[in-house]
C-alpha cells in the first residue's frame, strides 16, 4: 500500500513525542478511564488520587506513549476531576514526560483539560454527530490551544459501521478540517470504530475487515492523518477467555498495522505474540477477524471451550499460622513478618498474668532464637533490623497495657549512649548498631548526628549510660574520638568507649584513642560483634578480665604497629617535587571544555541516574559482602542479599514515585595551570579566582616511578598552554526526613534502607555528572561508550578525586570548592565545622581531563610538606597538621 | 513600513539589549520612580521598572535610541511586567493599558526617527510579554502539588488587555519571551490569536523560552524540543531562547531546536553567568566572540542580548553579524485562513 504522508505528527509531553516514516505503533494507555477500569474509578470516586497516579504512571513504565485520561462518569464533577488529576500528573515527571490524551464527550471538560496540560496533548474525540457547525468551532476551538484530534467516524445519520460510511464520513472530516478550519493534517487521527465480531449476528461478521480496509483507504488517500481504534472491543464476544480474547488482539493488529493502523488503545497485557499463537487457534481466529468462512463464528466458539486459560494463582504459604503461640511469634521475629504480630501478642497478653511477661517472656524468647542464629551466622543483619521492626511493634502495642498497670518496665540489660562525633553527619552504622543491639535487650540512647562532646559526657552521666559508642566517617572525626577519649578520663569516666565508622581503624583507636583513656576502648566496626564485645565489656564477672586482656591486645599492637611505620623511608619535598609524574605538554592533547563556567543541575529525576548504581557498597552497608550482582546468588547470603535487594527496589520505586529525594548538582569548568609546583591556579579569562593545593607523595619509590601530586595532571603556567580542570558538588535532599517518617513508625529498617539508597544515589549522580562532563560539558569524549561496570571499574577518561579521600586527603580544600562554585548559595550543601557535607548523601570533588591523569593514594608525607603546606595556603602549621595529621609519617 | 518577514530573508536581525542593566545607572530614587503623579500613592513603587515609561519617559526612549544608534534593528518595549498578574505586586492593575501603550508609543516614536534618517535599514518595535510572576503548571506550594496560583484563563485575559494595549500604541510585532513555563506562554498565544482575529490583523509573533539549568530543560520541565513542539501550531515569525545562560552554554539547545522548525531562530542571551555578587561581567568581545560560533554555524536569523547586556554587547554584536548570512527558514506564506 501507498501511505500518502509528508508530514508527521509532533506531540509532547515534558519530551517530545513525533512520528515518522520508521515509527512503531503507538501505544495509548486506557487504565485511566473511569469508563473503562472499575478500579480508576472508585479511586477517583474516593479521592485516593495517590493510588490514581499510580496507575497511570504504571502504564507509562509498562510502555504507554501517550496517555488517555477519562472522567466521564455521571457521579463524578467530570471537569473537575479532569482538572486536578492532570494537575496532579503535571508534577510527576515521570508520567507527564509523555503526551496526555485528553478522553471526554462533554467540550467542557476537554477545554478545561486543555487549560491545565502544557504540552502538546491529543483530544479524544470530537465528531459530525452534532453538524459540521459545532463540530467546526471546536477544531478551531482545538487549534488554538495547540492539539491534535482524534475525529470519530460518526455524523448526523449515527456512527459508521461498514466500509463505505466509513470512508464517507472520514472523507467529509478530513474536508473539513483542512480546508474549512486550516487544522494541520498531520494532527488529524481517525478513530474507525473496532465493534466485536463473532457476535453470533451475521451483520457483524465484516466488523474487523471492514474496519481494516478502512484504514487502508484513509491512509492511501488522507494525506498525513493516522488511523486509531480501541482494540480489545473486537472481541468482546469472549469475555472470559483470555486465551482467545488475547489471540483476537494479536491477530486484528497484525492485519489492522498492515493496512496502516499507526495508533491505538490496547492492554499489552491482552496480547499474544503473533507467531507464538498455536497454529490450529490462530486458524480459527483469521476465520472470524478476516471473515474467511460463514461458519467461522461456530467453529471458533467449539474451539474455544478447550483452550480456556488456565493461570496458576501465586499464594503464600500460611502454614506455620496453625503452630502454637511461642512458636508463631519466635517464627514470626525470625522472619521479619509483622502481618500478625499484634494477633498474636493480644493473644499472648490474653494468656499472661502482667503484659511485662509478654515481653520479657514470649518476645524475648524469640528474640533470643534471632540472637543465638545471628551470632552463629545463620542470620544477617538486614534479617536482624527487620526482627527488630517486629519486635518494636510489639513493644508498642504492649506499652499502654504496661503503663496501665504501672507496673516495672522490663530491666534493660544495659544502657548504651551512641552518638556521631561533632562535625559528622553520617550514622547508618551507627543506627544498626543501635538496632542491633536494642534487639539485645539493650537500652540505646541515641543523640543523633554532630553531637557536641560536652553533650556526650553530660547525656553519659545524667543517663548514667554503661558504655558509649562513639561513630565517624571523616577524617576529622577521629580527632573529636581523641578529644572525647581525653574528657572522659579528666572527668574519670570507668564505661567503655565503643569506636566504630568508616574511618577508624584498629590500628587509629590503640595508638591514638586507647592511651588517652585508662578504661576500656574497644574498635568494633561490624555491627555483629557489637553484641558480643558489649555483653563482655557489662557482664560484671568477666569484664575485668576482658578489659584487661583489651588493653593488653591493645597495647601490643600499638608497639608492633609504630615499629612497622618506622619501616618505610620518605624522600623530602623538592626531591619529590623532581620526582613528579611528567606529562608531555607539547604533544598531550588538551581539550577546551564546550561550556566554561558555573552551571547547577537540579531538575534531573531519579530514574535517569538509576543505570548508575553501583550495588556493592549498599550490601557492604548491611555487613553483606560481596559484589553486586554475584552476591544475589552467593551461597551463604545470597538469600538474605536477594530479599534486601528487593526491599531495596521497592523503596526505589516509591522514592520515584513520590520524589521524595531531590538530586541537585553545581559544577563548573575553567582554565587551569598549575604553579609553583603543586598549586592549581584556576582562572576566569585569565584572571586567577581560586588557587587549589595538592598534597604530593614523599614515600620512597623506586627508580621511575613518579611522586604523584594532583597538579601534574593540569598544564603548568610556564608550559604556556591554557588547560582546564572542574569541580563539582552532588547532593541528595530528603533523606533524613524520609528516614525520620519511618522511624517515627518505629521501622528502622526501612529507615536505613532510605539513608543507605540516598547515599547510592548520591553516588550514582557522580557518577552520571562525570560522564555528563566526559561527554556533554567538556566533552573530551564525546564517543565514549561505556557501561556502567566499566564506570565502577573506573575505565574512563579523567578522574573525579574528591577532598577528604586518598588523592587529596585535605578536608580544607572543600572551602575552596564551595567558594569557587558557591555550593551553598546555589544547591544549598553546607559544610559542617569537620567539613563533613550536609545533607550526608553528598558528593563533592574536581574534575581532571588529561588521558593520562589517574587516581593514586597520597600515602605519608612529612613535616617539609607540612610547613611548606601551610605557607602556601596561609594558615597555621598547627591547623595544617590537625587536618592533616592521618597522612603525616612520625 | 518594511515587511519584517522580507526583511528577515535577507538579513540577521538585531535585537536590542537589557533595559534593566541600563536603567540601574540612573539609580532612581523613589521619588523619581513616583514623578509628580504618583507622588501620594499607596505603594513602594521603586523597581516597577516598567511605570518608568510614564514616570521618565526620556530615560527610555534614550535607551531606545543608544540601542538603534549601536545598529539594533528591533526594540523592546519597557513592558516586560505589563500585565495586572505582575503588577498586582504595586497595586497598579488598573494602569495597565496606559503602560503598555505609553511604552509602545515612546519606542515607536525613536524607530520611525531612526527609520526616516536610515530608509535602508527600518527599524522595528517589539512589544516585550514578559511571563508575569505566576506559573499555570507548577504548583508554588510544595504540600499541594495540584495548587496553581494562577489559571490559563486568568492568564489568557491578562496578556489579552496587554496586548491590546501594545497593538493600539504601536508595536510592529510582539515578543513573549523569558518563558520558564510553556503553558504560560500557551495562554498568552491564545490571547494574541484572539486578538488577532477580533481586528482581523496580522502580527508578527517572536516567542523565547529560558533554559534554566545544565538539564536542558525550562523551569517546568520541558525539554527544548518539547517545547518547541507545543508552541508550534501557532505561526510564529520566530522561536528560540533568552536569559538564564550566557551565549555558550545556550548554543546546545538553539541547536537543539533549529534543525527541527521552519520558523525563524532568535536568541538573547545573557552576558555570560552572574557572579558571586549577581552581576554580569562578560564583555562585549568576548560575548560576541561566542555568538560569532553562532553565526559561523548559520544557526541565527534574530540576536540580541538579555540581562546583563548593553548597548556596548550591541554594537559587537551587530557588527560582528553584519558579516554573515542569515539562516534559511521556510516562510509561512499559504498556512493562515482564521
Amino acid at each position: 500500500m501507498k501511505i500518502k504522508q509528508t508530514k508527521y505528527m509532533k506531540l509532547s509531553g515534558l519530551e517530545p513525542l513525533i512520528l515518522n516514516e520508521n515509527s512503531n505503533f503507538i501505544n495509548v494507555g486506557e487504565r485511566t478511564n473511569v469508563a473503562g477500569s472499575r478500579k480508576f474509578l472508585r479511586l477517583i470516586k474516593e479521592e485516593k488520587f495517590d493510588e490514581a497516579l499510580d496507575i497511570a504512571r504504571h502504564q507509562v513504565d509498562g510502555g504507554a506513549q501517550i496517555v488517555d485520561i477519562n472522567m466521564d462518569d455521571g457521579l463524578l464533577d467530570g471537569k473537575e476531576s479532569m482538572v486536578r488529576f492532570l494537575n496532579l500528573i503535571a508534577a510527576e515527571p515521570d508520567i507527564c514526560r509523555v503526551p496526555m490524551m485528553i478522553d471526554s464527550s462533554k467540550w467542557e471538560i476537554i477545554e478545561a483539560g486543555l487549560q491545565v496540560v502544557q504540552g502538546k496533548c491529543v483530544v479524544n474525540s470530537i465528531s459530525l454527530k452534532e453538524g459540521e457547525e459545532k463540530f467546526i468551532w471546536e477544531a478551531k476551538q482545538i487549534k488554538k490551544y495547540g492539539a491534535a484530534v482524534i475525529v470519530m467516524a460518526f455524523d448526523e445519520v449515527g456512527q459508521a459501521d461498514n466500509y463505505e460510511r466509513r470512508i464517507e464520513i472520514a472523507k467529509r472530516s478530513y474536508d473539513v478540517l483542512v480546508k474549512k478550519v486550516g487544522f494541520p493534517s498531520e494532527d488529524i487521527i481517525f478513530d474507525l470504530n473496532i465493534f466485536p465480531v463473532a457476535t453470533g449476528m451475521d451483520e457483524h461478521k465484516r466488523n474487523a475487515i471492514d474496519f481494516i480496509e478502512a484504514t487502508k483507504w484513509v491512509r492511501e488517500n488522507l494525506e498525513n492523518v493516522s488511523v486509531s481504534g480501541g482494540v480489545s472491543n473486537v472481541s468482546f464476544s469472549f469475555r472470559g477467555n483470555n486465551t482467545v480474547r488475547e489471540a483476537m488482539h494479536s491477530v486484528f493488529l497484525y492485519y489492522a498495522i498492515q493496512n496502516g493502523m499507526n495508533m491505538g488503545i490496547v492492554n499489552p497485557a491482552m496480547l499474544e505474540v503473533y507467531d507464538d499463537i498455536p497454529k490450529d487457534l490462530l486458524e480459527h481466529v483469521e476465520d472470524v477477524i478476516l471473515d474467511r468462512r460463514d461458519d467461522a463464528t461456530e467453529r471458533l466458539l467449539d474451539f474455544a471451550e478447550t483452550v480456556k486459560g488456565t493461570k496458576a494463582e501465586k499464594t503464600v504459604d500460611l502454614s506455620w499460622r496453625e503452630n502454637p503461640l511461642q512458636d508463631r511469634i519466635t517464627h514470626a521475629l525470625v522472619k521479619g513478618l509483622d502481618a500478625f504480630i499484634i494477633e498474636d501478642i493480644e493473644e499472648a497478653r490474653l494468656a499472661a498474668n502482667k503484659p511485662i511477661e509478654v515481653i520479657e517472656g514470649n518476645l524475648m524468647t524469640g528474640m533470643n532464637v534471632v540472637g543465638d542464629l545471628f551470632g552463629a551466622g545463620k542470620m544477617f543483619l538486614p534479617q536482624v533490623v527487620k526482627s527488630a521492626r517486629v519486635m518494636k511493634k510489639a513493644v508498642a502495642y504492649l506499652n499502654p497495657f504496661i503503663e496501665a498497670e504501672k507496673s516495672d518496665k522490663s530491666e534493660p540489660v544495659g544502657k548504651i549512649l551512641m552518638a556521631t562525633v561533632k562535625g559528622d553527619v553520617h550514622d547508618i552504622g551507627k543506627n544498626i548498631v543501635s538496632v542491633v543491639l536494642a534487639c539485645n535487650n539493650y537500652e540505646i540512647v541515641d543523640l543523633g548526628v554532630m553531637v557536641p562532646p560536652e553533650k556526650i559526657i553530660e547525656t553519659a552521666i545524667s543517663e548514667r549510660v554503661d558504655a558509649i559508642g562513639l561513630s565517624g566517617l571523616i577524617t576529622p572525626s577521629l580527632d573529636e574520638m581523641v578529644y572525647l577519649a581525653k574528657e572522659m578520663q579528666n572527668k574519670n569516666f570507668e564505661v567503655p568507649l565503643l569506636i566504630g565508622g568508616a574511618t577508624t581503624s584498629k590500628a587509629h583507636t590503640a595508638v591514638k584513642i586507647d592511651t588517652q583513656y585508662n578504661n576500656a576502648v574497644v574498635h568494633v566496626n561490624d555491627a555483629s560483634r557489637a553484641v558480643t564485645v558489649v555483653g563482655d565489656l557489662l557482664n560484671k564477672k568477666t569484664a575485668h578480665a576482658y578489659v584487661a586482656k583489651m588493653k593488653k591486645d591493645y597495647d601490643e599492637f600499638r608497639t608492633k604497629f609504630l615499629k612497622r611505620g618506622k619501616e618505610k623511608s620518605y624522600i623530602s619535598i623538592e626531591e619529590a617535587r623532581k620526582r613528579k609524574y611528567k606529562i608531555d605538554w607539547e604533544t598531550s592533547e588538551i581539550v577546551k571544555p564546550k561550556e566554561l563556567g558555573v552551571q547547577i543541575l537540579k531538575q534531573l529525576s531519579l530514574k535517569e541516574l538509576l543505570p548508575f548504581i553501583d550495588w556493592s557498597p549498599f550490601f557492604r552497608s548491611w555487613d553483606l559482602h560481596g559484589k553486586y550482582p554475584d552476591i544475589l546468588k552467593d551461597n551463604v547470603v545470597g538469600e538474605q542479599a536477594t530479599q534486601l535487594f528487593e526491599d531495596a527496589q521497592d523503596m526505589v520505586q516509591q522514592i520515584i514515585a513520590k520524589q521524595s529525594l531531590k538530586p541537585k548538582a553545581v559544577f563548573g569548568l575553567f582554565e587551569a595551570n598549575s604553579i609553583n609546583e603543586d598549586d592549581i591556579s584556576v582562572q576566569k579569562k585569565s584572571e586567577e579566582i581560586a588557587v587549589f593545593r595538592t598534597l604530593r607523595q614523599q614515600l620512597k619509590k623506586r627508580d621511575g616511578i613518579p611522586n604523584h601530586a594532583l597538579a601534574d595532571f593540569v598544564a603548568p603556567k610556564e608550559s604556556g598552554k591554557t588547560d582546564y580542570m572542574g569541580a563539582f558538588c552532588v547532593g541528595i535532599f530528603g533523606a533524613q526526613e524520609l528516614a525520620d517518617s519511618y522511624k517515627a513508625k518505629d521501622d528502622d529498617y526501612n529507615a536505613i534502607m532510605a539513608q543507605a539508597i540516598a547515599d547510592r544515589f548520591a553516588e550514582a549522580f557522580a557518577e552520571y555528572l562525570h560522564k555528563q562532563i566526559r561527554t556533554k560539558h567538556w566533552g573530551y569524549a564525546a564517543n565514549e561508550d561505556l557501561t556502567n561496570q566499566d564506570l565502577i571499574k573506573e575505565s574512563y577518561k579523567g578522574i573525579r578525586p574528591a577532598p577528604g579521600y586518598p588523592a587529596c586527603p585535605d578536608h580544607l580544600e572543600k572551602e575552596t570548592i564551595w567558594d569557587l562554585l558557591d555550593v551553598e548559595k546555589l544547591i544549598g550543601v553546607t559544610l559542617t565545622e569537620s567539613l563533613a557535607m550536609w545533607p550526608a548523601a553528598a558528593v563533592s570533588g574536581y574534575y581532571f581531563g588529561n588521558p593520562e591523569s589517574k587516581y593514586f593514594g597520597l600515602g605519608k608525607i612529612t613535616d617539609d610538606q607540612l610547613t611548606d603546606y601551610a605557607e602556601r595556603k596561609g594558615i597555621d602549621k598547627s591547623k595544617a597538621r590537625k587536618w592533616l595529621h592521618p597522612n603525616l609519617a612520625e | 513600513m518594511s515587511n519584517i518577514q522580507q526583511v528577515l530573508k535577507e538579513r540577521i536581525l538585531v535585537l536590542d539589549g537589557a533595559m534593566g542593566t541600563m536603567l540601574q545607572a540612573y539609580k532612581f530614587t523613589e521619588e523619581d520612580f513616583r514623578g509628580e503623579r504618583f507622588k501620594d500613592y499607596p505603594t513602594p513603587l521603586q523597581g516597577n521598572n516598567d511605570l518608568l515609561s510614564i514616570t521618565q519617559p526620556e530615560a527610555i526612549k534614550t535607551i531606545h535610541g543608544k540601542y538603534f544608534e549601536v545598529g539594533a534593528d528591533i526594540v523592546e518595549t519597557n513592558t516586560f511586567s505589563g500585565t495586572t498578574i505582575a503588577m498586582a505586586d504595586y497595586q497598579m492593575e488598573d494602569l495597565v493599558y496606559e503602560l503598555n501603550y505609553q511604552s509602545a508609543k515612546i519606542a515607536k516614536e525613536v524607530a520611525d526617527e531612526f527609520t526616516a534618517k536610515e530608509p535602508h535599514k527600518p527599524r522595528f518595535v517589539a512589544g516585550s510579554i514578559g511571563p508575569t510572576n505566576r506559573t499555570a503548571s507548577m504548583s508554588p506550594d510544595v504540600n499541594d502539588p495540584g495548587y496553581r496560583a494562577v489559571t490559563f484563563d486568568e492568564l489568557r485575559i491578562a496578556y489579552k488587555q496587554q496586548v491590546e494595549a501594545l497593538v493600539d500604541g504601536g508595536v510592529d510585532l510582539l515578543l513573549v519571551e523569558t518563558v520558564f513555563d510553556t503553558l504560560n506562554a500557551k495562554a498568552a498565544l491564545f490571547a494574541i490569536e484572539q486578538v488577532k482575529e477580533e481586528r482581523n490583523i496580522d502580527m508578527p509573533i517572536m516567542l523565547s523560552g529560558t533554559i534554566t539549568d545544565a538539564s536542558g530543560r525550562t523551569l517546568s520541565g520541558q525539554t527544548a524540543e518539547a517545547f518547541l513542539i507545543s508552541v508550534s501550531h501557532i505561526p510564529l515569525l520566530s522561536v528560540g531562547f533568552n536569559c538564564a545562560l550566557g551565549a555558550n552554554l545556550l548554543q546546545p539547545h538553539l541547536e537543539a531546536v533549529a534543525n527541527k522548525t521552519d520558523f525563524a531562530i532568535s536568541a538573547h542571551p545573557n552576558a555570560g553567568l552572574p557572579n558571586a555578587f549577581g552581576e554580569y561581567d562578560e564583555t562585549p568581545e568576548e560575548m560576541g566572540e561566542q555568538i560569532e560560533e553562532y553565526l559561523k554555524k548559520n544557526l541565527i536569523n534574530i540576536i540580541g542580548g538579555c540581562c546583563g547586556t548593553s548597548p556596548e554587547h550591541i554594537r559587537v554584536i551587530a557588527n560582528i553579524t553584519a558579516k554573515y548570512k542569515p539562516r534559511e527558514f521556510v516562510t509561512l506564506s499559504a498556512v493562515e485562513e482564521s
